[in-house]
């Protein structure tokens, strides 16, 4: 995806709501060292993130889905301006995100870290065993004390009725509660500061099979009652449909894919995408779903393959994929792919 | 293979930790039969009990595993070591941890086989090469001498894999051997598991927690909830005609991918096991829970033939 499918990408996305974030073109590129004697060598770079760019409107859900190592995390952490990035831009409300913490004013970076929050994958390690939950719940208002000392408490209590948990929980210490509850309070966390995006990072991936719906079902609850954004970055497709307006396919780094989710999901043009949502199973011994098994592994971001990253493990791959890299096209309906032979699946 | 009123304690300084209490279930032979439950369900410690591979402070406290009208409980730890490896076979959930970091993909192989069989070195490595094939190791020979962190997770599931069919075991024990990999290698791991059944007549009993997994791999499910079975059958029973409330409630709980759908959330949290819930270990959860539910215990029952459920009140569903 390159700079100019930018804007036709970005336009199909303006028709459903107000625009909340954007990403630009968005590259992340690691260095690769070998370790030398006297200095260390630049060997390569990982390709974490290459030139992506998406949109998510305000009360949307947009899914970042791909295996491990795609760079869906990486995304997220460059957004964040957690990780610099490469080159590409990203703008939160129309603010470039990655200016304002390079040399905005010191209210301003405060201000975009209250809009954006991150709910982390593992509940065991993101709380501070040391803390109670509300010191935990209280900590960011310490940090940014944007409102006066007597409010704190009422919006603590206020954010631990929003997850359903009880105000006697505050007193107590992360390690006195289950996963889900934990993965409650972290939520918790992330809402305390009145925030219009919250980028949840395989939020229900490390939880047991009968809690994940608790929190799926909150999370959708709370974007309904305060109008909500979410970023959702999941390897897990089936949650991806619960929950999604919009759906990315990630591979080794660009997205091949973006659409809606129940379009994207019956109607999916990459090939990729094809063999992802072919290789779920399914809780339904009548559905016998064909699968699509692909061969090999994903390849090294190190050095990725030329013109169609996917091309080594595509079953429908021609020497044009070897050769030319597919634009990011609309096939209509906001439904985008990177594919030369997409005609071909819709 | 038969498990019978299976009980796996774990004495730790808290209190008993009651993991296994009272597992009964029987595994067809060549067929795949998943163990279903959540974690700490006590799944795990069931298969490891199976193996007499419980880990301090665990203990089996009774029970009989029947395989080959044997009792694998009462042998001697010598005999049991000829069972391990060569009769039954184990994948574990972690193929990162479970891969010696300091020996080569190879001498793994070999090692198993030259416990168990008397072979030589030879004839053991070509019986190794023959075997990574088999789990679909691109240049097996080369990978032979390879050290376990120069493959990837699914290359590494599928050595233990080897590891754990090279002496040819009847009846192997999958425990979660997806749950660390991507979906596309988890549906290449998935179809070499049911290729080995095919191919060689293999009984395997599948550990997971994933539906969509025991849906598309198995013939025969047994759930269990808190160390105790809430139901065994056939799968398809399972899923079209379940009986038990914890399956019904967990078969609503799980998203699904071919549709969206209200995901009803099962509430509350996994008992603790050192002070389980009295009477049915569901019944905090039940939608259906009444009074007896909470003072007796309920017997697993054939509700139909084949179909076993452990509910009071399994007559008044449908």
């Amino acid at each position: 995806m390159h700079a100019t499918d930018g804007g036709a990408f970005v336009k199909g996305c303006l028709t459903l709501a107000e625009t909340l974030l954007e990403v630009k073109d968005l590259v992340k590129y690691f260095d690769v060292f070998q370790k030398g004697i006297v200095r260390r060598k630049r060997v390569g770079e990982v390709h974490a993130v290459d030139h992506v760019s998406f949109s998510v409107a305000k009360g949307e859900t947009l899914a970042l889905v791909g295996e491990s190592g795609c760079g869906k995390t990486t995304t997220a952490k460059v957004i964040l301006n957690l990780e610099p990035p490469t080159s590409g831009e990203v703008f939160f409300e129309g603010m470039d995100v990655y200016k304002t913490f390079s040399n905005g004013r010191a209210d301003d970076k405060l201000k975009l870290r209250r809009s954006m929050q991150l709910v982390f994958q593992n509940p065991y390690s993101s709380l501070d065993p040391r803390m109670t939950v509300y010191d935990i719940l209280e900590e960011p208002f310490r940090i940014h004390r944007h409102i006066p000392r007597e409010q704190w408490k009422d919006k603590v209590y206020e954010a631990l009725d929003l997850v359903t948990m009880e105000p006697y929980h505050a007193e107590r210490y992360p390690h006195e509660f289950s996963g889900g509850q934990r993965q409650r309070i972290a939520i918790a966390r992330a809402l305390v500061l009145d925030p219009k995006l919250i980028i949840a990072d395989e939020p229900v991936s490390s939880l047991d099979v009968s809690i994940r719906a608790q929190i799926l079902n909150l999370m959708m609850d709370l974007q309904k009652r305060k109008g909500l954004s979410y970023v959702y970055i999941s390897h897990d497709l089936s949650s991806v449909r619960q929950i999604s307006h919009r759906v990315a396919v990630m591979y080794l780094g660009e997205i091949v894919e973006l659409g809606y989710t129940d379009e994207l999901y019956e109607k999916p043009l990459h090939p990729y995408t094809q063999a992802l949502l072919s290789a779920v199973p399914i809780p339904d011994p009548t559905t016998k779903s064909k699968r699509i098994i692909l061969p090999g592994e994903v390849p090294s971001p190190i050095n990725p393959p030329p013109a169609c990253r996917f091309h080594p493990r595509c079953p429908y791959a021609q020497e044009i994929c070897r050769t030319v890299k597919p634009q990011f096209e609309d096939a209509g309906n906001g439904h985008m792919v990177a594919c030369h032979f997409w005609k071909k699946f819709a | 293979m038969t498990v019978d009123n299976l009980q796996t304690y774990f004495f730790t300084e808290a209190g008993v930790v009651k993991a296994v209490d009272g597992i009964s279930f029987k595994v067809k032979q060549g067929s795949i039969h998943g163990l279903v439950g959540e974690s700490g369900s006590g799944k795990t410690v069931a298969a490891l009990s199976v193996m007499r591979i419980v880990p301090r402070p665990g203990k089996i406290v009774g029970g009989r595993v029947v395989f080959d009208s044997t009792d694998l409980l009462s042998l001697k730890d010598q005999e049991m070591r000829k069972v391990r490896g060569n009769r039954i076979g184990m994948i574990f959930q972690d193929p990162i941890s479970s891969l010696d970091p300091l020996f080569t993909i190879g001498s793994q192989l070999t090692e198993v086989l030259e416990q168990n069989k008397e072979v030589s070195k030879k004839e053991a490595k070509e019986e190794a090469i023959k075997l990574l094939e088999i789990v679909g190791i691109p240049e097996p020979e080369k990978r032979f001498n390879s050290y376990p962190h120069e493959l990837s997770g699914g290359m590494k599931q599928r050595v233990a894999i080897a590891r754990a069919l090279i002496a040819r075991p009847s009846l192997l024990f999958a425990d979660e051997p997806t749950t660390n990999l991507d979906v596309t290698i988890q549906a290449q791991v998935l179809e070499l598991l049911k290729d080995l059944k095919k191919n060689f007549d293999m009984t395997i009993v599948l550990i997971t927690h994933d539906m969509g997994v025991i849906a598309e791999t198995t013939e025969y499910v047994t759930v269990i909830y808190a160390g105790q079975i809430s139901e065994s059958a056939d799968t398809r029973t399972i899923f079209l005609n379940p009986k038990h409330p914890y399956t019904e409630s967990l078969l609503k709980a799980v998203p699904r991918l071919d549709k969206r759908r209200e995901l009803v959330a099962i509430p509350g949290n996994v008992p603790n096991l050192i002070d389980p819930p009295s009477g049915c270990r569901f019944h905090p959860r039940c939608p259906y829970a009444i009074d007896i539910c909470k003072e007796k215990v309920p017997l697993l029952e054939e509700a139909e033939s084949g179909h076993f459920v452990a509910c009071h009140r399994w007559r008044s569903f449908r």
